[in-house]
Formats: structure tokens, sequence, C-alpha cells
């Protein structure tokens, strides 16, 4: 945080209008991208949390009983918790707040064309919120027992009782660290959706608002929507923890699926809220760099609200398994099945808008496609778990993991990557360098395949996800499998030391690197007409006023191969 | 649509469905286990209904005080918001008086399931209205001296949601026998 805020300093150097005390103006700011920083160096210091996590378990498997370097010997117990810590960790504190809420904050004011969120303060308080629920987290490692061990999905009766865990006070804290996150993101969204309702440039019509808000927008209202559920169950959980209630204990009148419905009656709808802002990332990123407006904006538009409507249909396809009735998990499985027609077209849309383009092969273009490419085989496996007849072998194996890698590995990192390499003249001023960006890419998306895909043909053969010593499973241990799950650690280490390459050239970047124009890849949208970085309410020169639509590009009157939401429009003469 | 009325609307929306998730969960539990029937007819439900009547009472001033308000009387609007805090605080003390007296006859949240739920649900509710009558307190602070008056407004938005739990709650937790 401390390197983020003194890059922030030099930036700052030109606006002595508002010169602050240190604390006012990096950790009490209301100002929206101050705040978006704050979450995005959050959510990279997370990552790193969530990276090493998963070293040391991977360590393990691939070689049972090492003394891992850095960590030392795994027991089952850390197994658990890391686990759970990697998992929750992942999805709650870096692919939220980052693809939410850094670049819901940072983006939604300038790209409607406003000088902050409509409840500064509120935003404040989501970030603070969201700062404790980190704390919480953390600290849960320290305390008797150690972390929480029940898995990110936190199923009962493992979660409800300490005897079972062991790990009483951890659970809570965990519980305690996701209900302050929850409350965190439902601040922001409300801010978020308020923002852009009420508070556009003049003339921005519905169908001006760039692709990305639009996401961000509909990810909020499913958060704010499926969120409920879960916030319920976590007191009532809570209550099974600490006061000996008996919800999810059936020999108390209560029922342990009970947790799992109401847990992936947000869990899934979660999915899509951190599918869809990466979707409108790569939709910004792929028109920008094809030259080309997007192919079918309303049908991109229509089909995000199809999805969302539909992820509230689809949650019971994770408790196939957990005894529900079957002619239940026929419906699920439609549902299931259905929800794939709009999210592949919208793969289909960006396709289209690729076709014919004149494309430039910028870091962030690389990442936008390969999000296409990576995400199209998360999907496509997820055909084979939302059919209840193959989920029934599938189910808990290597291959439900290698599926949901393929959808949040894009999601969170390509995504985040993608957005990074993208805005990061704006957000810093700085070009950021593109050879080692490429580096990167290449180095990150190689071995993230060669991570995965040995895990589709363990899961395949029957490996189990929630084993910690293989060597206790004969029948897991058959020629070649244990070759696999060290290819696979091998290349989590090429992937993460690949990182190093990312952190480095963020940093150098920021530092020294060349100076970044207004406008330097040549976008419509109204965050580019801003200076780089964007001063304290970023429209200097006035709130702008937008004439046209966000993706104007190659228009066959213009000399320009760009027509900026700005421009008015040409006076006939 | 004023940028705070928008606001406490998308507030709502996200409280409903966490009430609509502990409900849920209520009721089909509920459903699958008729013989809280049993338990449920240890509820004073005469209390219930006098708190039903409260609750509404509450929401009546309160539909009076952004009436007073919007005519820009904040001195009224204050004094209703007032009456409606009074009767949020009648409401916490018949609910307490409740309580003890049902954890007095041995019915605690650890009893069973339906207690369970009964302590929970009404305990988050009641929570709800301590944060609705707090949030009053400052908004009819500000309306004595007429600011802020369209805050009466969202004030009292908030307050008929917190009523229209209860009317859910109270046939739910205390009727079905």
């Amino acid at each position: 945080m401390s390197t983020a805020a003194h890059a922030e300093q030099d930036h700052a150097h030109g606006h002595a209008h508002h010169d602050e005390g240190f604390i006012k103006k990096y950790l009490w700011s209301t100002d929206h991208k101050m705040i978006a920083m704050q979450y995005l160096f959050t959510g990279m210091a997370m990552a790193l949390i969530g990276g090493f996590t998963v070293y040391a378990f991977r360590m393990q498997l691939a070689f049972p009983g090492m003394s891992v370097p850095g960590y030392g010997r795994v027991t089952a117990t850390d197994y658990n918790a890391l686990v759970t810590t990697h998992g929750s960790v992942m999805i709650f504190w870096v692919a939220m707040p980052v693809l939410i809420a850094a670049l819901g904050n940072y983006l939604i004011p300038l790209m409607i064309g406003c000088d902050d969120m409509v409840f500064p303060r509120l935003n404040r308080l989501s970030y603070q919120l969201f700062l404790i629920s980190s704390i919480v987290l953390i600290a849960s490692f320290y305390v008797p027992g150690g972390a929480f061990g029940g898995a990110w999905t936190s199923y009962p009766p493992l979660s409800a009782k300490a005897e079972y865990s062991l790990t009483g006070l951890g659970s809570s804290m965990w519980l305690l660290a996701v209900a302050l996150e929850f409350a965190a993101f439902l601040l922001g969204g409300i801010n978020f959706v308020t923002t852009v309702m009420n508070s556009r440039a003049p003339g921005m019509k519905m169908f001006d608002v760039p692709i990305v808000v639009w996401m961000i927008i509909i990810a909020s209202i499913l958060f704010m929507a499926s969120v409920g559920p879960l916030i319920a169950g976590a007191v009532m959980l809570l209550f099974d923890q600490q006061i000996g209630t008996g919800f999810f204990d059936p020999a108390k009148g209560g029922d342990p699926v009970l947790w799992q419905h109401l847990f992936w009656f947000f869990g899934h709808p979660e999915v899509y809220v951190v599918l869809l802002p990466a979707m409108g990332i790569v939709a910004e990123i792929i028109t920008v760099f094809s030259r080309k407006k997007l192919f079918a904006y309303k049908t991109v538009l229509y089909t995000a609200i199809g999805t969302g409507v539909l992820s509230f249909f689809v949650w019971a396809h994770h408790q196939f398994i957990a005894g529900i009735d079957p002619r239940m998990a026929n419906v699920f499985s439609v549902t299931t099945l259905l929800i794939s027609i709009p999210v592949a077209e919208m793969v289909f849309v960006y396709i289209g808008t690729l076709y014919g383009g004149s494309i430039r092969l910028t870091t962030p273009m690389l990442w936008a496609l390969s999000f296409i490419a990576e995400f199209l085989l998360g999907g496509v496996t997820g055909i084979f778990l939302g059919a209840s007849g193959s989920d029934i072998y599938f189910h808990d194996t290597y291959f439900v993991i290698a599926h949901f890698h393929y959808t949040f590995f894009p999601i969170a990192f390509i995504g985040s990557f993608a957005a990074i390499t993208y805005w990061f003249p704006k957000m810093f001023g700085k070009m950021m360098n593109e050879t080692w960006g490429k580096v990167h890419f290449w180095g990150t998306i190689i071995s993230f395949n060669f991570i995965f895909i040995p895990l589709f043909f363990l899961g395949a053969r029957g490996d189990h996800r929630r084993i910690y010593d293989y060597r206790h499973f004969p029948d897991l241990m058959k020629a070649g499998m244990q070759d696999m799950r060290i290819l696979a650690t091998l290349a989590l280490l090429v992937l993460l030391a690949f990182q190093v390459v990312f952190l480095v050239n963020f940093f150098y970047s920021l530092f020294k690197g060349a100076k970044a124009p207004a406008n330097p890849w040549e976008a419509n949208t109204l965050e580019w007409q801003a200076p780089s970085p964007p001063p304290h309410g970023n429209f200097p020169q006035g709130l702008p006023n937008v004439y046209r639509g966000p993706y104007e590009y190659s228009h066959p009157d213009r000399q320009a191969d760009w027509w900026p939401q700005t421009e008015p429009e040409p006076t006939k003469s | 649509m004023p940028t705070g009325r928008l606001a406490v609307w998308w507030l709502i929306a996200s409280e409903i469905v966490i009430f609509g998730g502990v409900l849920g969960s209520y009721i089909m539990h509920r459903l699958g286990h008729p013989e809280w029937a049993n338990q449920s007819v240890h509820t004073n439900t005469w209390a219930g209904a006098f708190n039903t009547f409260v609750l509404l009472t509450s929401s009546l001033s309160a539909v009076l005080a952004h009436n007073a308000a919007s005519r820009g009387d904040g001195k009224r609007a204050a004094k209703l918001l007032w009456a409606t805090i009074g009767g949020g605080a009648v409401f916490l003390v018949v609910k307490s008086f409740e309580w003890t007296n049902e954890i007095q006859h041995g019915y605690t949240i650890t009893s069973n399931t339906f207690w369970s739920f009964y302590y929970t649900a009404a305990g988050l509710h009641g929570l709800h209205v301590i944060a609705g009558m707090i949030v009053m307190m400052f908004v009819a602070a500000d309306a004595a001296k007429n600011k802020e008056l369209q805050r009466v407004e969202n004030a009292g938005l908030y307050w008929h949601f917190v009523d229209l739990v209860w009317i859910f709650l109270f046939p739910l937790l205390y009727i079905a026998k």
C-alpha cells in the first residue's frame, strides 16, 4: 500500500489546490479514484496471500510430506486451512475487490462523465469495512486452532461444530470476515447503481453507456439480490457455532442441505457477478484494439441481463449428490445448460467484433483475446457438470477444480491483467512496458494451461479433490497420476514466478515509465478525455457533453478511425 | 428520482432478500415439521398483535411527518418523527417483556429449531427497528431546524419496510399454529 501511496504523491504535484495531509489524502479520502486504488492494492496484496497458500498446498500434493521451502511441513490441518483460505481469498478478496470495487469505482464516474460517486463518504466507509474484513481474515491465522479449514463453501456440519472442524474461533472469524466484506460491497453496489442512474453526463442516453459500466451495474444488482439469503445463512451458522442452535443440525431438527441452498443461491450468481465485469472489460478492449464498433451492443446488454436472471435458477446443480429430489435435478440441469446460451452469445458477439477489424496486438488485447479462448474451455467443461448424469461421476473431483479454474482464472486474473494493462496509463499517467507485458502474458497463459489440463485428466480418472495425501489411496496412485500432479505443481511454480515479472513491470512503470498522453489508445470513451491521471473532480475543463455511443470506431465518413463520445457533431455546411 | 430516495429503495431491495432468506428457510422447515405447531402455541399472540398495532400506528405518524416536511413544516415533522421513534420504543419494550417471559418458561434460542428461528428472525427485525430509530433521531434533530427535510421521507420509507417485515413475521411466527 505504501508504495502505491508514494506513487500517487508524485502525480498529485500539479494539483496543489487540494493540499491535504497524508492521512486525509490516502487513508481517509472520499475521491473515487483514491478508493479504487485502495481496493486495487489491497486486492493485489491479498492475491499474494492467495498465491502463497496455493503454492504451499500444491507442493504438499506433488511431494507429500516434504518440508515446503518458505512454509515448512504442511500438516493435515494446515492443508485444510490453506485450501480454504486460497478459495475464499481469491474469490472474495481478489476477484470481487479488483474487478468490481476497484474498477467500478475508478471507471464509473470517469466513463459516465461525472466528478465523483453520488455518496463519496459511503464509498469511503465501504472500503474501510472491506479493509477490516481483510484484517479479520488474516488475523484468523493466529488464533488458537488456526484459520478455518472447512473449504470456502463452509458446509455444515463440518463448519458448524468446533469438534469437527477443530477451528472453533477460526470458523467464526471467517464468517465475520465474509459478512463484513458483503456489507462493504452492498454499500458499494448501492452507490454504483445510484450513481449511474442519476449522474450521467448530459447527452449520455442508456445505450451510450459503455458496456463495462453496464456490466458492473448488472453485477452489482445481481450481488444485492443474491447475497441476502447467505447473510441470513451466515447469521444462522454463526449461532450454530457459537450458541448451539441447530439450524443446520439434523439432530436438533435442522437441515445441513439448507446451508448449501442458501450458500449457492448466492454462490452461483456470484460467478456471474465477477464474470460480467470481466466480459465488459473485454468488450472495451477488443473494440479499441480492433478499431471496430462493438458488433451488437444491445445483444451484449440483453444477454448479460438474461444471464443475470437465469443465474438465479441454477444453484441446485451444486447439490445433485446432496440428496435432492432427482426431479429437481432434472429442472436444474436444464436451467444450467440454458445459461450457456447467453454467455456463448456474448462470446460470438466478441468474435464478430474482431472479424474484419484492424487488430492491434497490444498487451491488453492479448489478455482480452486469451480471456475469450480460456473462458470458452471453462464454459464447455461446465456442460459436463451441469448435466446431472455426468455430474454424479465428476462431482468433487479435480475435473470440477479444473473447470472452475478455467472460468475463475480468466475472470479474476486475465480480466484484471487486461484491465490493469489497459487503464494503467489513465490510472498512473505512465505507460506500462509492452515487452515485459508480453513476456508476462505468454509465461502466464502457457503455464496456466499446464496446471489445469492435467487436472482435467486426473479428475476424469476419479481423483477426489479433498485429499491431503494421495499415498493413502492406492486407487489414486495408479500409473502416471502422481506425475500429473507434479506437472501441475511445477507449472504453478512457473506461473507464480512470472507474476514477479508483472509486479516488477507494474512498479517500475509506475515510477520510471514513459509519460502517458491523455488518450494513448485512441479510444472513444469519456475517461480518455480527462488528463492522465485525472485530477480531483476528473474533468478540469468542465464535465463533458456526450454526443454518441462509445464504440464509433472506423466510421466511414471520418478521416480518423476513432470518434470520441464528447466530440460535437460536425456542423453541416 | 432524488438520489437519496433511490439509494433507500436499493437498500430496501437488498434487505428484502436478507429477510427472504430467513423466512424462506423458516417456511420450508415449518412445512416439513408440522409438530412445530406445539411450540408456536407458547408464543404470546396478544402481545404480538398489540405490537403490530403499535408499529402500524408509528408508520402512520411517519407518513404524517413526511406530509408536514413536504409542506416545509420541519418542527411538526420532527415532532411526528419523535412519535414514530416512541412507537419503536414501545415495540421493543413489549418485545423484551415477551422474551423475558418466554425465556423464564424455558423456551430459549437453543430449545429447538422453531425457537431458534423465532429469536433469530425477530431479533434481526429488532435490530432493524433500533437502526431505524437511530436514523430517525438524526433526521428529526435536523428537521427541527428545518434542515434536510427530504430525509424525512427517506427515513419513513425505511420505517415502512421495517413495519412490513413485521407484518410477515407476526402471522408466520405467532398465528400459524
